[in-house]
């Protein structure tokens, strides 16, 4: 079937994926790449060294996106800290799992991202360059895995910008008039929701 | 961290346990897919399939669910894979 993962016997899945859909994906994943930003790598640092323990941030990102990808970890979500106290000890301690952390998640983070963006490339050249109809796109068992926690982070990231937090939130957006300039990038999450879920199947032990 | 710490002060503030056991906490979220959710539990926690929904379904009905106990850091790398799922999770000591 079009636009759907299928297991490939061995292991693995494949999924046909049309020119459109080819350029949606990769957009949205190169968009999350430059989100999550080089890494300490790219950050001009001569020395490995320095770079592997070179400390990750310490306060919460700024953009609702990257707040999201990289929420606190001693923060309860849905509790409001009984004591000042304890509010203090949760931001500190958040503060220090960040700092040794973020940037290992960012890695990866990055690299299931590049996985999809080098996967999509590959593909448009076997099938002869962009414009010729896509292809059948044909992942091995751990190319799966980083497609499917890359899809996952680029339905996260659309539903931050979109400001989806609740489910009654993704109710309204089903909803929209098709004149709501939020229109693309809703369908644009409800076709991914689709491909990941059908990736998940094929991956399930 | 808690080396001066006199009586009263123990008697004032509920200090936590140090052989309490730490959770990890999953948090619901619209936008996780519920097979996913089960798919993550399976693979990284090597529940069965019925533990895994079963978490999954508590996630979703409740709103969160206990996902795994241990040290303090067992439960940091646990946050950190569920992190790395894109799953919103949380540690806190379990004061129960």
């Amino acid at each position: 079937m079009p636009g759907t993962f299928e297991p490939l016997p061995g292991g693995g899945a494949s999924v046909a994926l049309d020119d459109v859909e080819i350029s949606i994906i990769r957009s949205l994943a190169a968009q999350l790449l430059e989100l999550i930003g080089p890494g300490p790598a790219e950050d001009a640092s001569a020395d490995p060294l320095a770079e592997l323990f070179a400390d990750g941030p310490s306060e919460p990102p700024s953009d609702p996106v990257l707040r999201r990808l990289f929420p606190d970890a001693y923060t309860d979500p849905a509790k409001f800290p009984d004591t000042a106290q304890q509010a203090e000890e949760a931001k500190a301690s958040s503060a220090e799992f960040r700092r040794y952390t973020e940037n290992d998640l960012r890695a990866g983070k990055r690299e299931d991202a590049l996985a999809v963006v080098r996967g999509l490339d590959e593909l448009t050249l076997e099938s002869g360059g962009a414009g010729t109809g896509g292809g059948v796109l044909r992942l091995t068992p751990e190319r799966s895995l980083r497609w499917l926690k890359a899809l996952n982070d680029i339905r996260l990231a659309i539903a931050a910008r979109l400001d989806i937090t609740d489910e009654e939130d993704s109710e309204i957006l089903y909803r929209l008039p098709d004149t709501d300039e939020r229109k693309p990038l809703v369908m644009a999450y409800l076709w991914l929701g689709g491909l990941q879920e059908s990736l998940v199947e094929t991956l399930m032990p | 961290m808690e080396t001066e710490r006199t009586e009263s002060a123990e008697d004032t503030y509920a200090v936590p346990e140090p052989d309490v056991p730490w959770v990890t906490i999953v948090h619901n979220d619209p936008v996780n897919l519920m097979s996913y959710v089960t798919y993550v539990f399976q693979t990284y926690f090597g529940y069965s399939k019925d533990k895994a929904t079963k978490l999954m379904m508590d996630v979703h009905h409740k709103g969160r669910a206990v996902v795994s106990s241990g040290s303090r850091e067992e439960m940091e790398r646990d946050v950190q894979a569920m992190h790395g799922y894109g799953l919103w999770a949380t540690l806190q000591q379990d004061r129960r």
